[in-house]
């Protein structure tokens, strides 16, 4: 039977082919694709059968985009046939020579697949992202050709929170700038000075989502009162919600920003958050360089307008504004929010979970197209 | 217990006189406001030795202040007949003679919880900072690494680590309080278990070391607890071990950290304070994975403010007669 399936998956689609022939044996299987045409679900065209993908998932071509963690690396050679994009300096000639067979991309938050990307590769099936953000994937152009898209959401959203509030206490107690003070022989010449108290400072969170809401409960432990802009008020929380950004930036002490880079987000603390947020006003970023208006926020740090800025990232990563370098009163990061072993690890895992599934044409642990 | 201090009767002054025993930075930001209200003596600003300014200028003197870096000693108090009581900018109280006051009925106030909250909020700044690698990420930014080498180490998950507390006092408990925030679990190391505490009590500080990830340093230096973490405590806290201390220098044998860091037997260290400050071993300042400060978690404009209150609250009510805000410690 499987080498008649086999042979009838080289001359037509493979579900329809195993629908008319064999159907009183996968019922399950012709419901589901009633099912997905009713619902006018995105069909794949080129879905495998659970066993031939089974037993073929290693010639299954996946394109890496960029270096993002070796285990992962490891894990999708062992069990793909990866192609890293990376290695080939000519990246458009590697991508043509490849385009009719790559069927995953597997990107993260800095390289992802957008719309040239994806319609240079007819065959692609599902992008598999190494991040929870989705902002450098052309989410619409995959809705419209059917490729799924699967992210990393929940098993990174204590790190980036706990790095959050790491953020807030260096850049309030100045704990980097102390640490240089020290090593620099600086002590013995005299005291430092006084810094700013972190405990029962107002916290503002722009996105009270998995990671707001994660950022909110740790603050809260150091008596800090909690208040949010998001695009609606979030039912069952008791913190204070403020409908505009303004109005968030002007009572609050510390803003930190936590939401999606969308196009309705992008630089959305900009001149007139900042200057709300004033002299005394801390700003931290963990979540994309985009959501700043970079060179205003360097502007008002030079000019001693902002009080200070914790910040993981930046707007042309690894490029950092260099007048940020000599600043004190800044922190800055390598965009290192979900950077644990353990949890890149978690990540990873769910990236070829993802993959996994798909192939063997199961539910997608964490789809979000 | 605030009671009434019952001062022997003397010619009554316009303002109460104060004797200022050592430095301080924070009274020095509020000598305005602290000026006005007492006649302040400041034997530091003298150029006659201690005791001979004492004998001059001090005799009658009923209240001092002491700051946290001068040694209040026995011979010192023998300087000052009139002192009824002394209160601490800190804290901490190791460096006052403590059973010399207590011969001389002289009361000793603290800076009580004051401090707590600031010191707390170090302490865990310094753990993040360490699992992290914030400051070192920091240093990785601004020096240009970060085009030239790519991504930079991997940290530590902090959630679901074990801390181990020693010493939970009002320090200890808020550190507990932010870290539990966290997803840590939390046990600790004290003199006696404490009760209505759900955290899990070691009587033994070899087992707490033993269970923990990461040790934070809470409780006062007396002889009990000087050199209380020693090569035998670290090497047990172990390679992935970390330890932060916001107490005093001397809780830990300091030669022995800096060893066992060298040697890489522990993962890393947060220090505020140091055994000889401001001198800090310069083997530490090549070290990516230690976090050093000046001792200075209450420098604070918060907890300055706090400070100039609860002196100047204290110090009128002893002057008035009338019942002090803070509780009179017993020498333990």
């Amino acid at each position: 039977m499987l080498a008649r399936v086999a042979r009838s998956a080289a001359s037509e689609p493979f579900i329809s082919c195993l629908t008319r022939t064999h159907h009183h044996i996968f019922p399950v299987l012709t419901n589901q694709i009633q099912f997905s045409r009713h619902f006018n679900f995105p069909t794949r065209k080129n879905s495998p059968s659970p066993f031939a993908a089974a037993a073929k998932m290693e010639d299954v071509r996946v394109l890496m985009i960029c270096p993002m963690n070796s285990y992962l690396e490891q894990e999708l050679d062992k069990q793909f046939k990866l192609l890293k994009l990376w290695a080939h300096p000519q990246k458009q000639e590697f991508l043509k020579q490849h385009s009719e067979s790559i069927r995953a991309v597997v990107g993260n938050a800095t390289a992802g697949a957008d719309a040239e990307m994806i319609e240079a590769l007819p065959k692609l099936e599902i992008i598999s992202s190494f991040s929870v953000g989705l902002d450098k994937i052309d989410l619409i152009k995959c809705k419209e050709k059917g490729i799924r898209v699967t992210n990393t959401p929940d098993v990174l959203t204590e790190e980036v929170a706990d790095l959050a509030i790491g953020l807030m206490l260096a850049v309030c107690r100045r704990i980097c700038e102390c640490d240089k003070y020290v090593r620099k022989g600086m002590w013995k010449l005299g005291d430092f000075k006084l810094t700013t108290k972190f405990s029962g400072k107002t916290v503002g969170i722009i996105g009270l989502g998995r990671i707001g809401l994660a950022i909110a409960k740790r603050a809260e432990a150091f008596g800090c009162p909690i208040s949010y802009h998001s695009r609606s008020e979030k039912p069952n929380t008791n913190y204070k919600y403020r409908a505009s950004l303004i109005d968030l930036a002007s009572n609050c002490d510390i803003l930190v920003v936590a939401c999606a880079l969308t196009p309705e987000t992008h630089h959305i603390v900009n001149r007139e958050v900042i200057d709300a947020l004033g002299p005394k006003g801390i700003l931290i970023n963990i979540g994309r360089g985009p959501h700043v208006d970079e060179p205003e926020l360097v502007l008002a740090l030079v000019e001693g307008r902002l009080g200070g800025a914790g910040l993981d990232v930046f707007e042309k990563e690894p490029e950092v504004p260099q007048q940020l370098f000599d600043l004190n009163n800044v922190v800055l990061l390598p965009h290192v929010g979900s950077g644990t072993i353990e949890t890149r690890k978690a990540m990873a895992d769910l990236v070829i979970g993802n993959l996994e599934a798909h192939f063997m044409n199961k539910p997608l642990l964490t789809p979000v197209v | 217990m605030a009671t009434p201090i019952q001062k022997p009767s003397s010619p009554r002054q316009q303002l109460g006189q104060i004797v200022h025993l050592g430095l301080s930075s924070f009274l020095n930001t509020h000598h305005k406001e602290f000026s006005s209200k007492f006649q302040i003596l400041r034997p530091s600003e003298s150029k006659f030795p201690l005791d001979q300014f004492f004998t001059a200028e001090a005799q009658n003197t009923q209240a001092a202040i002491c700051s946290g870096g001068f040694k209040l000693s026995a011979d010192i108090l023998r300087h000052l007949p009139s002192l009824r009581l002394i209160v601490a900018t800190t804290s901490g109280l190791n460096n006052i003679d403590l059973s010399e006051c207590r011969k001389r009925g002289i009361s000793v106030i603290n800076a009580g919880n004051i401090y707590s909250a600031d010191v707390a909020d170090l302490a865990v700044g310094m753990v993040i900072d360490l699992m992290r690698k914030i400051s070192a990420g920091n240093r990785f930014v601004k020096t240009g690494l970060w085009p030239k080498q790519g991504d930079y180490l991997l940290g530590s998950k902090l959630g679901g680590k074990q801390v181990g507390i020693v010493g939970l006092g009002s320090i200890g408990v808020e550190v507990a309080k932010r870290l539990e925030a966290f997803g840590c679990k939390i046990s600790y190391y004290s003199r006696k278990k404490k009760p209505c505490v759900s955290y899990t009590f070691y009587s033994n500080i070899h087992k707490l070391a033993s269970v923990s990830d990461i040790l934070v340093i809470c409780c006062a230096l007396t002889e009990q607890t000087r050199h209380l973490i020693n090569r035998e405590v670290l090497l047990t806290l172990g390679k992935e071990g970390l330890i932060v201390n916001i107490a005093r220098g001397a809780i830990i044998d300091e030669k022995e950290l800096v060893r066992c860091l060298l040697q890489r037997e522990i993962a890393g260290a947060g220090l505020d304070v140091f055994e000889h400050e401001p001198r800090v071993p310069q083997e530490l300042f090549g070290l990516d994975n230690v976090v050093l400060s000046p001792h200075f978690a209450v420098y604070t404009e918060g907890a300055s403010r706090h400070l100039e209150e609860h002196l100047i609250g204290n110090l009128e009510a002893f002057f008035s007669n009338r019942p002090l805000l803070s509780p009179v410690l017993d020498d333990e």
